[in-house]
């Protein structure tokens, strides 16, 4: 079976995302950038399908800037087979990207499409969703296993617990922390996936419209919280918290 | 102008975050409601809510479990001659409401945060790092709601009509194997009025829950850890509190031992009174914390709940 995987390239998750002055975004300028690390956990996740047999190719694909084919080039180095860039400098909402991972689905007929659940920079959680609603696919979203026989048991991180649902194939899963600890890429396999095949194609080779639904008025900074009094003891904590109405 | 809210329930009892979804879905226009795989109760439940005007019943095998990919052609066919549908960002929403958005080809607004106008609302990017206030040229919205950040509608007082919908009878590819839930006498993290929350400084899951559990006892409080805590195993992922665990909002947030990394605070600072406990005076916990104390929370912990 071939997989599909999902990747964006993203503000690194250790960077502290800084509101422009002139309130229109995040400012990315000399901002260290990385692979989303939802999926990461995808292409990892992946790659243990295939190192358990199950999975037989990975083509990792990613829809952004030029600069995304380093995001790729991770996903090679990690274990993925090939990849597809997508290339544009809009900013793709997920509506889109769907779209076109859509038609990418339908020219490379996996049996699996693995994304993160949401990325770290819009933090939509809906790529894959939307995805699995165009294909007409059933969903195994928020991921912290999954099983794949002739079918996929996936079992989901939900508000109540843990939820197990089996999918017919091809089906669409979204990935969550618990999910796996992705590797990294070893030297050796960086230099590899250096020569491994990556095709550079438009938005508009698959037909897909990638203008925004959504317009950005203003990005700002969120309120801030004012850091109130610090207690010298157990005992003054107490008394404050009677005073909230707790604990009398 | 008519919203459709989808009532989020266990098949028993609506859940608080339906009310708040409601609240944000009333400035909109006027709030329909539909309970897919619910039976009787949660009908009648839905009916009572204050605000509403009209219940969309659906039910039969394929929405039993409220999967997806059976909801969202239930909601898409509701969405003719309709506006808006709004669905709790919660594990149920967040799964079913994108998928609506794509079968309605519509990009959806994801986790409001409050409505400026019909069209245009604020949500937190990067982890909370950043407020984005965005408009929907959209003919239709699909929006989910950040549940903290709206009053919860009142559950009783309202009396709206009842009408049944075809549920359909495609399952999509999708069927429900089973439910492990996390078994808690305590109240749910993202209903409790209180919550004590453990970080990495426990050591140990043993100490984490020897130390933490007789305070929330004693306090009637749920228990959150960070995600520090949950990576090193101190206590299950569903205890996670942060931006990609639970977002909460109770009316006394206790961080113990807790430094105060970004992704946790973007998930608690909504909380109304903060208290912070930790042995590092500089951590950031303290900037956010409306009350601190600083020290060992070996000593501490023990202590306080005695003293309490």
């Amino acid at each position: 079976m071939k997989l599909l995987v999902a990747v964006k390239r993203v503000i690194d998750f250790n960077v502290k995302p800084r509101v422009k002055m002139d309130g229109s975004g995040v400012d990315l300028a000399n901002v260290k950038m990385s692979m989303n690390p939802f999926d990461e956990i995808a292409v990892e996740e992946a790659i243990r399908l295939k190192e358990k047999g199950v999975a037989t190719e990975i083509v990792a694909v990613s829809i952004g800037p030029a600069k995304a084919q380093e995001t790729l080039r991770t996903a090679l180095a990690m274990g993925a087979d090939r990849a597809i860039l997508v290339q544009t400098d809009e900013e793709v909402e997920p509506l889109a990207v769907a779209k076109v991972l859509a038609k990418i689905a339908e020219e490379e007929q996996p049996g699996m499409i693995i994304l993160g659940k949401q990325a770290i920079d819009d933090d939509n959680n809906a790529t894959g969703q939307m995805l699995a609603a165009l294909l007409g696919w059933p969903q195994g979203t928020f991921a912290s296993k999954i099983e794949v026989s002739d079918t996929a048991t996936v079992t989901r991180e939900v508000d109540g617990g843990l939820e197990t649902v089996k999918l017919n194939l091809p089906a669409v899963v979204t990935t969550d922390l618990r999910l796996n600890e992705p590797r990294y890429a070893s030297l050796p396999n960086i230099m590899k996936a250096k020569s491994k095949p990556l095709a550079t194609k438009s938005p508009g080779d698959y037909g897909v419209d990638v203008a925004r639904r959504l317009e950005t008025i203003k990005v700002t900074e969120p309120a801030k919280r004012q850091a109130g009094i610090k207690v010298g003891s157990v005992d003054e904590l107490v008394e404050r918290l009677h005073g909230l109405g707790i604990a009398k | 102008m008519s919203v459709l809210v989808l009532v989020e329930h266990d098949g028993g009892q609506i859940k608080d975050a339906t009310l708040a979804t409601v609240t944000a879905a009333s400035k909109l226009g006027e709030v329909h409601v539909l309970v897919a795989g619910g039976n009787e109760a949660v009908t009648q439940a839905a009916s009572n809510i204050a605000g509403v005007a009209r219940v969309y019943a659906a039910s039969g095998p394929p929405l039993d479990h409220q999967l997806a990919e059976a909801v969202a052609p239930v909601v898409a066919k509701l969405m003719e001659g309709r506006d808006a549908f709004l669905a709790p960002a919660t594990t149920t929403g967040k799964n079913i409401a994108p998928r609506v958005a794509a079968l309605l080809d519509v990009m959806q607004v994801s986790d409001i945060l409050s409505v400026e106008g019909p069209d245009t609302f604020t949500r937190p990017i990067y982890a909370g790092n950043a407020i984005a206030t965005v408009k929907s040229n959209d003919p239709k919205k699909v929006i989910t709601v950040r549940t903290t950040a709206f009053e919860k509608a009142s559950a009783e007082g309202g009396s709206a009509s009842v009408e049944q919908v075809d549920a359909g009878s495609d399952s999509g590819g999708s069927s429900f194997v089973s439910l492990e839930a996390s078994e808690s006498e305590r109240p749910e993290l993202t209903s409790a009025k209180v919550i004590v929350s453990g970080g990495r400084a426990f050591g140990s899951s043993e100490q984490f829950h020897s130390l933490l559990d007789p305070l929330a006892d004693k306090l009637g409080a749920a228990v959150g850890a960070s995600r520090a805590a949950v990576d090193a195993g101190y206590a299950p992922n569903d205890y996670q509190v942060g931006q990609t665990g639970k977002i909460v909002a109770p009316q006394v947030y206790i961080a113990i031992g807790i430094s105060g990394a970004i992704q946790h605070l973007a998930g608690m600072k909504d909380s109304k009174t903060i208290v912070a406990i930790n042995k590092d005076e500089e951590a950031p916990i303290f900037q956010v914390a409306d009350i601190g104390l600083v020290g060992d929370l070996f000593k501490i912990v023990p202590e306080l709940t005695e003293k309490l």
